[in-house]
């Protein structure tokens, strides 16, 4: 039964959860909806387990939806690329969802509660749904099903700003997929096809043309726009400040990844290396993106003081230097941009969840009110600071392990003054993680600060799991670091 | 005792979660036994490599043992035994723990057998050590502390880039000679040159230590610049520039510490005046010079730990630490004015005490190896620290003027620990034997002949003639300086350095107070317009100014995709 099931597990993946929201819908009850989300999450989870492991012992998966074969039908495929990140979704999602319960208890009415599960679900979905597909038109439709579902999600921020935060992003969003949406458009104008393999094969035949150019240019603002390199960030911090917190958490380990995700594959595998790096100097422009992001968004970061904004800019530093490992453009550049969406997927997922933990007690997470906070609440700071250490780089968590490759392939391509402009980057970050640090645990408790107590075990716990994950995957880095390059290898080995 | 593959850090990490989790007598118990399980379990570990590991493809070697990483265990674990009992009266979970953990990061580092886990520990030795700084709980230690980690996670960041470069160049993560041949190795020269103190890299040290507590400072004395002379010994051997860097040492902090006031500060300067002399023997580089650089580290982790004791005793009961407000303690602490002058008399290399047995080998190196002006600068470093730290911190803690204070000798524990490590500086020093069979090569050296106790005689005793000349004539400095401030005053205007300024401006950036950003926006006004909270980069905009950036964005792809 279950090796029949397997075979569809690369559909199933993004069908659990797509399903699972108009069952909740059914369930009404808002502990029914939340204790159903969860538990098609783990499935959805357990899957891309599954998934993961097919992949690393037999290759690429190939699923032909409804039987139709591939290019008259809609492909899943699932390989080394997007594998881990469909378990990284999945499980982020899955943890976040756990917390969710209790978080939202505080910050959205309970009577949206069981919509909030839902928009989760499908938000989940649409993210699942672009990374497992091997249609491009594909990914513009889970594109838009995500991105509908987030602005809903940031939309039910308890801050009215939240709503005008989320139509900012809308628009933005809204363009950015047109943008792409325009960008496939003229792929398929000049190719006659949406299999992302076809294309790839089709495309090199008329890629002198300007058409093609423009749907290059078309597609990757676009997915610049949507994974919020600088200067097309300013959607961001404000979704990212004004969501509800458990949302924070899960978009920012989530979304921008997949939006990489996107940008990697078509770069490499549908354009190709040879294209993409050859036509244009995308290398500089990468890089000098990247690097003006990582310096402005952590300076930024440095002066805001409210917690949930500081580590939102943190997250477009972070993009920085997931986007300055493409533009090394060589095996190991790729490989630490691989690495680092994992490894700052969990960072990020830790430090907002004990965000979470940190506005659910207080009801906001800003920094005058947190003098001392480390005695009131120390497993939610302990976290805190775990995950920020991770972010700053620090041996034995995820952080380190993939500030290491990402120096080692700037090395690789003799830029030693990159390789130097990462190093003051972390120390940015130290900076402005020091600052919270520093107020929660050295300064003593002040009349600002409320009486508070620890949070409930129902955010303890998932902080925590993320936490483990973070030193766990930094000691034993045999399952990131394997993955990320076998799959870095088979962008520079060919098609995908 | 118990495996091989245990390494030495392990007992005191365990030993503090064991102190986290108990209190009183058992929690003493705990910390006393974990040095001397620890030490007498070194004594059965054979050499060799006991723990290896893969790490991003890398073999790790966190563990391995040879017979320069034991000499350093060793005086770790004595030292560490002795600061544990000198803090045993101390109530101060945190002290306590930060003891446990910087003596095991210590030894972390000493056992380390690649590069990376040297890193880890050389972190954490800079971490868990500025608890001992900030336990003190003054905003003057706080923001000491402060700058003292900046500067030490900073060579942290530099010793990584330089192993990154390193390891990118061989391929390889083993701790050995490195050399300064590549730019890899000068950076991590660099990281270890920032916590020997080297010249103009030692502000952290003079800065820091005085403001730690009386027995975080005999900890702090311990380790971390020791660490940095074993690193120096396993890396960069024999090379040249160590020889004048060492040399400058010994000498520069004679002068600051001649018109020092607070007594701790004093006995800083000197500290770095002894690192001296270990970083021309590892610079000079032959089996003598090592030799001597290593004892050397051994003999001045105790005699350098009993003067900072016997210090710490004072500003323990008297609650003062500064020349001018202290004197004629002799009268009621007569036991801590003998362990003081001990240990005086074993950095001023009395013979017979432990100093002369290590201190003449690099001399005798020095000149074996034709430097003879270097001798000359060590020899007049020689009657420098004689001056200041053999006669000033004795003379004008204990002697000099009467201040009238009258408290009696230090409690029990503190009494015990200065006595074990007096008995340890006699005992070295009349029969060296015990250290030289623990060095690193078997040189048949005996510090005893007729010229070299000759020679530190005199020197000796002309020093001493020049103290009670000045002194007399009433020329001596600190009864001119009343106030530290002056002295720190002087001391900024003497050396205003580019590299001074720029630890300064580190310190400023590192202050990160409550008040940060005004901070910030005054050094940088224009920078915090554009940047604060209400900044261009950090204000919210409108949604056409981010459509005017997808725009520009996409103008700049297509031109450049056409041209």
């Amino acid at each position: 039964m279950l090796a029949n099931l397997s075979i569809h597990f690369p559909v199933l993946q993004v069908v659990v959860p797509l399903m699972a929201a108009p069952a909740c819908l059914l369930l009404r009850q808002r502990g029914l909806a939340w204790g159903f989300a969860v538990l098609a999450m783990l499935v959805a989870f357990a899957i891309s387990v599954a998934l993961l492991y097919q992949v690393i012992a037999g290759g690429a998966i190939s699923y032909a939806l409804g039987g139709w074969e591939a290019p008259w039908g809609i492909e899943y495929r699932v390989d080394l690329l997007n594998a881990p990140l469909l378990m990284l979704v999945s499980g982020i999602s899955a943890i976040a969802l756990l917390a969710a319960r209790t978080s939202i208890e505080n910050e959205i009415p309970a009577d949206r509660h069981t919509m909030f599960y839902i928009a989760w679900l499908l938000c989940t979905a649409g993210l699942l749904g672009i990374l497992s597909t091997g249609d491009a038109f594909n990914v513009f439709v889970f594109l838009e099903i995500s991105s509908l579902s987030a602005y809903t999600l940031i939309a039910l921020g308890k801050d009215r700003r939240a709503l005008w935060a989320s139509y900012q992003y809308l628009i933005a969003g809204t363009i950015g997929a047109t943008f792409i949406l325009i960008g496939i458009g003229l792929m398929y104008v000049m190719t006659g096809t949406l299999n992302m393999a076809d294309l790839a094969q089709r495309l090199p035949e008329v890629s002198s043309s300007r058409t093609v150019f423009t749907a290059f240019a078309f597609f990757m603002v676009g997915v610049c726009l949507k994974l919020a390199l600088f200067p097309l960030h300013l959607w961001l911090p404000n979704a990212y400040a004004f969501a509800p917190s458990v949302v924070t958490a899960f978009l920012a380990a989530t979304a921008t990844k997949v939006a990489v995700y996107v940008l990697l594959r078509f770069v490499f595998s549908v354009f190709g290396y040879e294209f993409s790096f050859s036509h244009l100097p995308l290398q500089e422009i990468l890089l000098v993106l990247g690097l003006l992001g990582i310096f402005a968004a952590s300076i930024v970061a440095i002066y805001q003081t409210n917690l949930k904004r500081l580590l939102a800019y943190s997250s477009v530093a972070q993009i920085g230097y997931l986007i300055l490992g493409i533009s090394f453009a060589n095996e190991t550049g790729v490989m630490a941009t691989l690495l680092h969406m994992l490894n700052h997927g969990l960072m990020k997922g830790a430090l907002f969840l004990s965000l979470a933990a940190v506005v659910y007690r207080l009801g906001i997470a800003q920094l005058d009110q947190m003098h001392g906070l480390a005695s009131r609440m120390p497993w939610t700071m302990a976290a805190f600071l775990i995950g920020g250490l991770s972010l700053i780089g620090v041996p034995l968590t995820v952080g380190f392990v993939s500030k290491w490759y990402l120096v080692s392939a700037a090395l690789e391509n003799g830029w030693w003054p990159v390789a130097a402009l990462i190093l003051i980057g972390s120390l940015l970050s130290v900076i402005y993680i020091w600052k919270i640090i520093e107020v929660a645990y050295f300064k003593p408790v002040s009349a600002t600060t409320p009486d508070v107590q620890e949070a409930p075990l129902g955010l303890l716990l998932p902080m925590w799991m993320l936490v483990l994950a973070n030193l766990y995957f930094g000691i034993n880095t045999e399952l990131t670091v394997g993955v990320s390059q076998l799959a870095a290898a088979s962008l520079f080995g060919g098609a995908p | 005792m118990w495996a091989t593959e245990l390494p030495p850090f392990v007992p005191f990490f365990i030993a503090a979660v064991l102190a986290l989790l108990t209190r009183g007598n058992v929690r003493n118990a705990i910390m006393l036994i974990a040095p001397v399980l620890g030490g007498l379990h070194l004594l059965t570990v054979p050499e060799g490599a006991h723990l290896q590991l893969a790490f991003l493809g890398y073999e790790l070697v966190p563990y391995r043992v040879d017979k320069l990483s034991l000499i350093f265990g060793f005086a770790f674990h004595i030292a560490a035994f002795i600061a544990i009992l000198y803090a045993l009266h101390v109530r101060d979970t945190v002290q306590q723990l930060a003891g446990l953990l910087y003596a095991g990061s210590a030894l972390g580092a000493v056992f380390a057998g690649d590069l990376l886990t040297l890193f880890v520990f050389w972190e954490l030795l800079a971490l868990t050590s500025v608890f001992l700084v900030w336990a003190r709980r003054t905003t003057r230690s706080y923001y000491a502390g402060l700058r003292y980690l900046i500067i030490q996670v900073l060579s942290g960041v530099v010793l990584l880039v330089g192993i990154l470069f390193h390891a990118s160049a061989t391929g390889s993560l083993d701790f050995a000679q490195i050399g300064t041949g590549s730019v890899a190795g000068w950076l991590i020269l660099f990281a270890f040159g920032v916590k020997c103190a080297f010249p103009f890299l030692h502000n952290w040290l003079t800065d820091a230590y005085p403001e730690a507590t009386p027995t975080g400072t005999v900890f702090l004395s311990a380790f971390t610049t020791k660490v940095a002379v074993y690193c120096l010994a396993r890396a960069y051997p024999g090379t040249e520039l160590l020889v004048y860097v060492g040399a400058t040492m010994a000498c520069f902090p004679i002068f600051f510490a001649v018109i020092e006031n607070d007594l701790r500060r004093v006995l800083a300067y000197s500290l770095i005046n002894q690192v001296g002399f270990m970083v021309v023997g590892i610079g000079i580089g032959t089996a003598l010079s090592i030799n001597g650089a290593v004892s050397h580290a051994f003999n001045d982790i105790i005699f350098k730990g009993l003067l900072f004791m016997s210090m710490g005793a004072v500003l323990h009961m008297t609650g003062r630490i500064n020349g001018s407000d202290l004197g004629g303690l002799y009268k009621t602490m007569p036991r801590t004015t003998i362990f003081c002058i001990i240990g005086a008399a074993s950095i001023s290399a009395f013979p017979l005490f432990s100093g002369f047995v290590s201190k003449s080998m690099v001399m005798s190196a020095a000149i074996e190896e034709g430097y003879d002006w270097i001798w000359l600068m060590l020899l007049f470093a020689s009657a420098g620290v004689f001056h200041h730290a053999g006669i000033k911190i004795p003379y004008f803690a204990f002697f000099a003027h009467d201040s009238g204070i009258r408290v009696s000798d230090p409690p029990l524990n503190m009494q015990l620990a200065m006595f074990i490590a007096a008995v340890l500086c006699v005992t070295i020093g009349v029969y060296p034997s015990v250290l030289y069979g623990l060095l690193p090569y078997d040189t048949g050296y005996s510090p005893y002949d007729a010229t070299h106790v000759l020679a530190q005689t005199q020197l000796l005793f002309f020093s001493a003639l020049a103290f009670v000349w000045l002194n007399l004539r009433g020329m001596y400095p600190p009864e001119l300086r009343s106030t530290n401030l002056d002295v720190e005053w002087v001391y900024r205007r003497l050396c205003p350095t580019l590299l001074r300024g720029v630890f300064a401006r580190m310190g400023s950036i590192g202050a990160l107070n409550s008040a940060f950003v005004d901070r910030i926006a005054l050094l940088s006004p224009v920078l915090a317009r554009q940047l604060g909270p209400q900044g261009f980069l950090a204000s919210t905009h409108p949604v056409g100014s981010m459509v005017k950036w997808v725009t520009i964005l996409l103008a700049v792809y297509l031109i450049l995709s056409f041209v």
